[in-house]
């Protein structure tokens, strides 16, 4: 039963997760924004679980299971825990480009991505990379979006962590069968670069009193 | 063996954490003997792969060839002499900390950043080597942000933030490989089993596996227009993290980039990559040559001319061949001793003077002889004046590309290096020489003296002779690149 509706549930699960993408790039509440990660996370959960039971990977369980401990779980507790709360929660975050601006760039994000993974997914035609292949490049392009056009600290950081989620997710189609080792090293990687990042914002916090990095710009070229 | 050079950091950087000694030296002694027993292991583990082939151990989940054997000679070395600067700079001058347990941390980063380095050309699984690699950023932030200065803290955000992003698209890039080796086939996904496979590899899946490897971990190598942040990082560390920063820590990434030339020489249907290298490696080179034209912190000159240095390799690895791609090893090789060397005589400098700025010091062989020289000796190295070891590797990438008929990137290559080298011997002649004030120059430590001793030698002697053993590493490691 569930193996007949895997690929359209895969497909919804894609589809929200580039939704909690374009999202982020395009939310002014920090909490939202963290929220909509979270979210994000979950899908890319229920996708992992979704092709691995199809495919009868224990590997994509533990990913599946992996991903919620950390991203779901792990990451917002260790921000929460090197920020404090008063960063953390902070409301309003500011942005280079106005609203409508960015969404239209993200849609052509997402048409890039397209256009990039077609070709792999035809050359090979393993079963859902024609889904999580171009979802997932679009996310870590949108990720990559997000770090740019985000002046915050802590913006910068869910951008960050939105390109890795994007990479999880196609690597689930096209990769399901990747070693354990590797899957546990990368979810050890996750939170230590959110930790680590995390306690950078701290210091820059406390430094200059501010966590808009953008205003950090004395060192460059004249 | 293998196992130890990874087990070795990992206790040293416990052991530097027990509260023993007398104002941090007992963290400072571990870390230089830990640091002399893994140069020690890594000569007997080049000794093994020179005579008898790559290594393997642990059933194969660690292995080591001949480029990955002069990797781990060069870091471990620039650990040791890192380790002995250290120990002047950061224990005896205080430079950035009052606090013992400041001290500390900083040991125990630097033994993590260590450890991540070696890492990456021992394990096998390629995978596991991005974790490595995204691991010599993330243990080595919180080094460049050690003076805690504004200026050092947007630095270390700058490094972390771009090359963070730069290994996620990395990570997409070295599993599509992976994919691709599926479907290859079941060849293991190491270094070597990619070049088995890459024939069989669809080559979509090679290309563009490549191309997000190239962008992802050439923002950590510093390739042009990726390079942005280094120049901050490896100015506002303290000088003996940014020795280890730009002598080795951009090889390793660089090490993953040129890993890839002999994988996709191995598929005949893939674009040849040798165009590609020469004209990354040629923008790069140039971009820095001329911002090297007009620069005003010493540190971030020898920064800048990392980049040129990494530009360089590319050039002489894209040139293909064995003459070319044994001097890019020596490149490689020459790059390391002398960009440490030069960090070195800068924090020196730095020391007696206090100040980073070209234009605030003059006359600085008058004011501290020893720190003069050390910053003239090493801006002529890096340069690439004679008799040093970048004036041969440099000549003898010149001599493979004459020698192959590439004249226009020779050329090129020969211009670019023509404009660095008048740019870094003005600056450093504008600060050693000249009416120096009458200001009073800084005692400087006896380790930072111990360990810019250590570090001129091979730079000296390689570029006069070089040692049997070493050439034959030289021409092994050269034969992994291909053709």
């Amino acid at each position: 039963m569930i193996s007949l509706f895997t690929e359209p549930l895969d497909a919804f699960c894609g589809g929200f997760f580039l939704l909690t993408a374009i999202g982020i790039v395009s939310t002014r509440q920090m909490l939202a924004c963290l929220r909509l990660f979270m979210i994000q996370a979950l899908l890319l959960v229920a996708a992992a679980l979704l092709i691995g039971v199809k495919l009868s990977s224990g590997d994509l369980v533990a990913v599946a299971v992996i991903t919620f401990v950390t991203k779901v779980v792990a990451i917002p507790w260790v921000l929460k825990l090197s920020l404090g709360s008063e960063i953390y929660a902070q409301r309003e975050i500011d942005q280079v480009l106005n609203i409508p601006l960015a969404l239209l760039i993200s849609a052509a994000l997402v048409l890039f991505s397209y256009f990039v993974a077609t070709p792999m997914v035809t050359a090979v035609g393993q079963p859902f990379t024609n889904i999580n292949l171009p979802i997932g490049l679009a996310g870590l392009v949108l990720g990559a979006f997000t770090v740019t056009v985000r002046r915050e600290a802590m913006a910068q950081l869910i951008g960050l962590l939105v390109m890795e989620n994007g990479v999880f997710f196609a690597s689930i189609s096209i990769v399901p069968h990747l070693p354990v080792i590797a899957e546990i090293s990368a979810a050890i990687d996750v939170p230590v670069m959110s930790l680590i990042i995390g306690l950078l914002i701290r210091r820059i916090h406390k430094r200059t009193g501010s966590t808009v990095v953008s205003e950090l710009a004395t060192l460059r070229e004249d | 063996m293998l196992a130890a050079v990874l087990i070795l950091p990992l206790l040293a950087a416990l052991l530097v954490l027990l509260p023993i000694g007398h104002r941090g030296r007992w963290p400072a002694l571990v870390t230089v003997l830990t640091n002399a027993i893994l140069l020690a292991l890594a000569l007997a583990i080049v000794a093994h792969v020179s005579h008898a082939g790559a290594l393997h151990e642990w059933n194969q989940s660690l292995s080591i060839d001949a480029f990955g054997a002069l990797l781990l000679l060069l870091v471990t070395f620039l650990g040791f002499t890192t380790a002995i600067f250290s120990w002047g700079y950061i224990v005896e001058r205080r430079i950035g900390a009052t606090r013992t347990g400041k001290v500390r941390l900083y040991y125990t980063l630097y033994h993590l950043f260590i450890l991540s380095m070696v890492a990456v050309p021992v394990i096998s699984h390629v995978a596991l080597v991005w974790i490595a690699v995204e691991m010599t950023t993330l243990m080595s932030a919180f080094l460049v942000a050690y003076e805690d200065t504004p200026a050092s803290l947007e630095a270390a955000w700058k490094y972390v933030v771009l090359t963070s992003m730069g290994a996620i698209l990395g990570l997409l890039g070295i599993l599509i490989l992976y994919w691709g080796t599926r479907v290859a086939g079941d060849v293991p996904f190491t270094w070597a089993g990619l070049v088995t496979g890459a024939p069989h590899m669809p080559k979509t899946l090679l290309w563009t596996g490549f191309l997000l490897i190239l962008v992802g971990f050439g923002t950590k190598v510093g390739l042009v227009p990726l390079h942005t942040w280094l120049p901050d990082a490896h100015s506002q560390a303290p000088s003996p993290v940014c020795a280890l920063l730009s002598g080795v820590e951009t090889s390793t990434a660089l090490f993953v980039i040129l890993r890839l030339f002999p994988v996709l020489q191995a598929a005949p249907l893939v674009a040849d990559p040798r165009p590609w290298f020469i004209a990354i490696g040629l923008v790069s080179v140039g971009a820095a040559a001329f911002l090297l034209l007009h620069i005003r912190d010493y540190k971030r000159m020898f920064a800048f001319s990392t980049v040129e240095h990494m530009g360089i390799i590319m050039v002489a690895v894209g040139l293909g061949g064995m003459p070319a791609h044994l001097a890019a090893m020596y490149q490689l090789t020459a790059h390391a001793l002398t960009k440490s060397f030069c960090f070195f005589a800068a924090g020196t400098t730095l020391v007696a003077t206090g100040t980073q700025e070209v234009g605030a010091v003059h006359g600085l062989i008058h004011r501290a002889p020893l720190a003069g020289t050390a910053l003239f000796l090493g801006g002529l190295a890096i340069a690439g004046a004679p008799p040093f070891v970048v004036f041969i590797s440099e000549f003898s990438i010149f001599r493979a590309g004459l020698a192959d008929g590439q004249y226009l990137s020779i050329a090129l290559l020969a211009l670019f290096v023509a404009v660095a080298f008048c740019a870094l011997t003005f600056h450093i002649n504008r600060i050693v020489f000249g009416r120096a004030e009458d200001v009073p120059a800084h005692a400087i430590p006896r380790p930072c003296l111990a360990a810019l001793v250590i570090a001129a030698i091979p730079m000296l002697i390689l570029g006069l002779y070089l040692p049997g053993p070493l050439a034959a590493l030289f021409r092994a490691a050269a034969a992994t690149l291909g053709h």
